[in-house]
């Protein structure tokens, strides 16, 4: 099978690669772009540790093709901080102690970000279901969704 | 100098805030790599074939094809993994699970492996390795495997712990009896007696990061491996032992680790990935998928466990026993005797009897899986002390307290307690808000104590002193949970630093003396105790430079608040040293300063936890959801509390996933159907709420500063913790974990026409 | 004098005792005792037991003293997660 040329905007950079037809998003990321900050948990999109936004959308890359890149905009975790600047999310996940392993992280991560920018306040249950997505197995996801309502108590402004 | 391990009286500086731990960054950013994360030139990618049978004799393997194919560069059978294990039956076993030799005992068991140029050669490779099955019959139920007629896994294993020694072979490998007293007269004097059977199905561990090494080895006999472990020192024994290495020619890179939870403290595709590397001469890389995960690692032990308990009216208990049966998968292990000793450890017994049963089956080799046996005794020795509780009219938590054992208690495992923590955590759990507030409709409340040994283990850490004053901590118990931040404040503390002053890495094997694993909850517990006695040696070495710096004799030296202080009359005017005055000077008062520490941490101090759980069942569909969850556990002394909460939360909550949903299921074939996280279905963040927790320190006797162990405890109460509430919820005792939707609603519809 | 209780497993390598007394001031003082009255010991003594000493569980120091009148017990060794 002859490979596929793509053009594709990653974290605000351009960015061109070959892959082959069938290989997925997540294998050109960790493979062939040495973005290894999306993980591969299950490779059947039910643990959401590979999570990316593709033009404003929130994602499973292993369940999208690495061609279907083509012309659009991909957000991974290894965009998310500004610089030095910690996202706001990044910062309270380490203040609230909410990884132990850190594998699920990133993924978490994004898809707390998506979900902020969709709704600044969430209640417990809307943060609850919209992780629903993401499997971590170390911290019963309690730090978590304390780490996210606080994140998006700062982003609102509110003092901590 | 051997380090003073009594309880010290001291204010704590550093140990119990709760600062950002120093890999946090790395991790919010995707930058930290884990086993997956990294590569070396030249690397192969390695697939591994699996059986597709539950039980097969392996007549024959033709790797001609896929070796032919271009691109690949090696294949491998057991033919490629020798046996060295020379009589060493349990290193036999480990050998035989990582590659079938003559059979294929389960469903996924590796049977060749293909190293190739990229991922599509080596599956297409795969594809063309030819074996040649006998199937033969098979067995994965635990009660099935007992019957008399149960399809053999081996002709040559006769029950052992029996006497006389049996003379015909059969799939139990091992009968264990512990106890003591004469239950047949304590049940005699009860005046109440509980009896039932109980069934819990197998988990699995359930890490998201799948195990992933990179195997590198050189034509001069020297080898690499990096590699998420829960044990590197251990994985290199293991890996050398298993290829015939030199132990310090394989050097072992632990890389981060994505979950563990005692899964990865066996080898399984290590050597597989060492010896492809060794035949194709490059580096291979080895993921396993998550199927592979499923149906080739972890899992727990299914169980089917009898449990009699008989009180009197005024709510003392007067005999306990229970036969534990649980599955070992292929290879004999001492799982069911595990949760012998543990049944009834919470308790005050003057007579109590268990027996264990381990039970060979057709499913993968058995794991430790946090606390590895516990929950599974505690959930049918706790649901039927509830049951108990009821039938005299009591309450579960004064009925528990009444019964509990103490100090001087003899434990239903031999020894006799010293000081313990089961009664303080009833007592809060009694005291608790949480116990009286109101329920709602189709809501019940359980309740549940659990027990876990705990241990220490053979540890070695490095304290470094740098030029600047700050300090680099190497330990070798890897970091499953943020055991650099409690290290870090550990030396902060010792040293009278900033904790921002210390950095804490994880050494690989070629750069500090052995550890044992991450395992047996003392990650924090043992590593701790190496880096007070190496952080004690820096101390000593630095009164000796202040010594020298002012040219007094050493003994007029001490060590106070991260500075030496010149004492007595003579020097008493002198400013004090800090570390990183007497660090700065350090290349003319002798040289690199630093402490080492090598030695065993022992009396990791028995531990205990009370959950309590509020569970809302739907009778109509039987779907339930925990809507308040408590734990209380001792921690000894919590060094970086955020991470002991975080220790219960997520112990509680695998056992809450074990208790709601998780199992393997097994088909008629043997082959296991639902080898993927939507058919396995672990907790999700909508199914929970928040998990509350409270610490008790009681402190260790045995720790400088009373650490006790807190990471396998949390996950013994939550399956009888979760059964209670659903049993109270619903009006009808749930004996079959996972208590899912099908299960409740069967118990309903037996109620109603029973 | 130290009396040493023995898991059941045990006890068919030591003349089916339960409990064995031996003069012993350590841990290791007290399994070498053990294993020179009974060979068949050695095997488990090695990598398979851990040691009980009033309650607090002992599986690699075997430097620690046996205090006069401690209650001693052979333990299987433990498996953790």
């Amino acid at each position: 099978m002859s490979s596929i040329a793509v053009s594709t905007t990653i974290n605000g950079d351009d960015v061109e690669y070959l892959c082959q037809p069938d290989e997925t998003l997540l294998d050109v990321l960790r493979n062939r772009l040495g973005l290894t900050g999306a993980k591969e948990g299950c490779g059947t999109g039910d643990c959401g540790a590979c999570s990316v936004v593709v033009d404003g959308r929130l994602v499973c890359s292993c369940l999208v093709l690495g061609a279907e890149a083509e012309g659009r905009s991909i957000e991974t975790i290894e965009g998310m901080a500004d610089g030095s600047e910690l996202h706001p999310l990044q910062r309270q996940f380490i203040e609230h102690a909410a990884l132990q392993c850190g594998i699920c992280t990133p993924g978490f991560l994004v898809a707390a970000k998506a979900l902020l920018e969709q709704n600044p306040n969430p209640t417990e249950t809307e943060i609850r279901f919209w992780l629903a997505g993401n499997l971590c197995r170390c911290t019963g996801y309690d730090k978590i969704v304390r780490a996210v309502q606080a994140a998006a108590a700062e982003m609102r402004g509110e003092p901590a | 100098m051997s380090l003073d391990t009594t309880l010290q009286d001291k204010a704590f500086k550093s140990v119990g805030t709760r600062p950002t731990r120093p890999d946090g960054v790395d991790k919010v950013t995707g930058r930290a790599r884990y086993g997956a994360d990294f590569n070396m030139p030249g690397q192969l990618v390695a697939r591994v074939l699996r059986s597709p049978h539950a039980h097969a004799r392996i007549k024959s393997i033709d790797t001609s094809k896929a070796e032919a194919l271009k691109g690949v560069k090696a294949v491998i059978t057991s033919a490629d993994l020798p046996d060295l294990s020379n009589g060493d039956e349990g290193l036999f076993a480990t050998l035989d699970n990582c590659m079938a030799r003559d059979t294929a005992k389960y469903d996924g068991h590796a049977v060749a492996a293909v190293a190739a140029i990229d991922e599509k050669t080596a599956t297409a490779a795969m594809k063309l390795i030819e074996v040649d099955y006998e199937i033969l019959p098979h067995v994965v139920d635990v009660d099935a495997a007992m019957a008399p007629d149960a399809p053999l896994l081996y002709d040559t294993v006769f029950t052992s712990g029996i006497e006389p020694a049996p003379t015909t072979p059969s799939n139990v490998a091992n009968r264990a009896e512990l106890g003591h007293g004469d239950v047949e007269a304590g049940f005699a004097a009860a005046d109440v007696t509980v009896e039932r059977s109980y069934k819990t199905e197998q988990t699995h561990q359930g890490y998201i990061e799948p195990h992933a090494c990179v195997a590198s080895c050189n034509p001069d006999g020297t080898a690499e491996l990096w590699v998420c472990t829960q044990g590197h020192f251990v994985y290199r024994q293991k890996c050398a032992e298993l290829l015939g290495l030199e132990v310090s020619k394989l050097r072992v890179t632990s890389s981060e680790i994505g979950g563990g939870f005692g899964g990865k403290t066996h080898v399984w595709a290590e050597p597989v990935a060492l010896a492809l590397s060794r035949k194709a001469n490059r580096p291979v890389k080895l993921v396993m998928s998550r199927e592979e995960v499923f149906r080739a690692s972890g899992p727990t032990s299914a169980t089917s466990i009898d449990v009699k308990i008989g009180a009197t009216r005024d709510g003392r208990i007067t005999a306990a026993s229970a036969t534990l049966r649980y599955t070992n998968g292929p290879y004999a292990d001492m799982w069911a005797e595990l949760g012998a000793m543990t049944a009834f450890a919470c308790y005050d017994l003057e007579h109590v009897k268990t027996v264990g049963y381990e039970v060979l089956v057709n499913r993968p080799k058995v794991a430790a899986y946090r606390a590895p046996s516990a929950p599974m005794a505690a959930f049918a020795v706790e649901s039927a002390v509830d049951e108990l509780a009821a039938k005299i009219g009591m309450d579960a938590v004064e009925f528990r307290i009444k019964n509990a054992a103490s100090e001087g208690t003899r434990s239903s495992y031999g020894p006799v307690y010293g000081p313990i923590g089961i009664g303080p955590t009833l007592q809060a759990a009694k005291d608790h808000p949480h116990m009286n507030a109101p329920l709602g409709p189709n809501q019940g409340r359980g309740m549940a104590c659990g027990f876990w040994f705990n241990f220490g283990g053979q540890t070695c850490s490095d304290l470094n002193i740098n030029a600047d004053g700050t300090v680099t901590l190497a330990v070798g118990t890897v970091d499953v949970g943020g055991s650099r931040a409690s290290l870090s404040l550990v030396a902060a503390e010792e040293l009278g630093i900033d904790y921002q002053d210390v950095k804490a890495v994880i050494a690989d094997t070629a750069t500090l003396g052995y550890n044992d694993m991450t395992d047996g909850s003392r990650g924090t517990f043992s590593s701790s105790m190496a880096t007070i006695s190496a952080a004690r040696n820096a101390i000593q070495i630095m009164r000796e430079r202040a010594a020298t710096m002012w040219d007094i004799p050493v003994e007029d030296v001490y060590w106070e608040d991260g500075h030496a202080h010149a004492a007595g009359q003579n020097h008493g005017n002198r400013a004090p040293l800090s570390v990183k005055e007497i660090a700065a000077e350090a290349g003319n008062t002798g040289g690199p300063i630093a402490g080492h520490s090598e030695l065993v941490a022992d009396g990791a101090g028995v531990s205990f936890a009370t959950h309590i759980c509020d569970i809302e069942v739907d009778p109509e569909t039987g779907s339930s959801r925990v809507v308040r969850y408590t734990v209380i556990q001792d921690a000894g002394k919590a060094v970086h509390p955020s991470y002991v909460e975080g220790q219960y939360q997520g112990g509680a909550t695998q056992g809450i996933g074990w208790a709601l949903n998780e199992e393997y299921i097994y088909g008629a074939d043997g082959r296991l159907q639902n080898p993927g996280f939507l058919d396995y279905r672990i907790p999700v963040c909508s199914d929970l709420p928040m998990i509350d927790t409270q610490i008790l320190e009681i402190p260790n006797p045995n720790h400088p500063y009373g650490v006790r162990g807190v990471g396998e405890t949390s996950i013994v109460p939550p399956l009888a913790a979760v059964a209670n509430a659903v049993s109270n919820a619903v009006g009808v005792r749930m004996s079959h974990i996972p208590i899912s939707p099908p299960r409740i609603l069967a118990a309903l519809a037996d109620a109603q026409d029973g | 004098m130290i009396e040493v209780k023995l898991w059941a497993g045990l006890r068919p390598l030591a003349d089916n005792q339960s409990v064995v007394r031996v003069e012993a001031r350590t841990i290791r003082e007290m399994l070498r005792k053990l294993e020179e009255r009974y060979p068949g010991l050695a095997a488990p003594i090695r990598g398979q037991v851990a040691v009980a000493v009033d309650g607090v569980i002992y599986r690699d120091d075997w430097s620690r003293e046996l205090p006069e009148g401690a209650e001693v017990m052979l333990m299987r060794r433990l498996a953790g997660g």
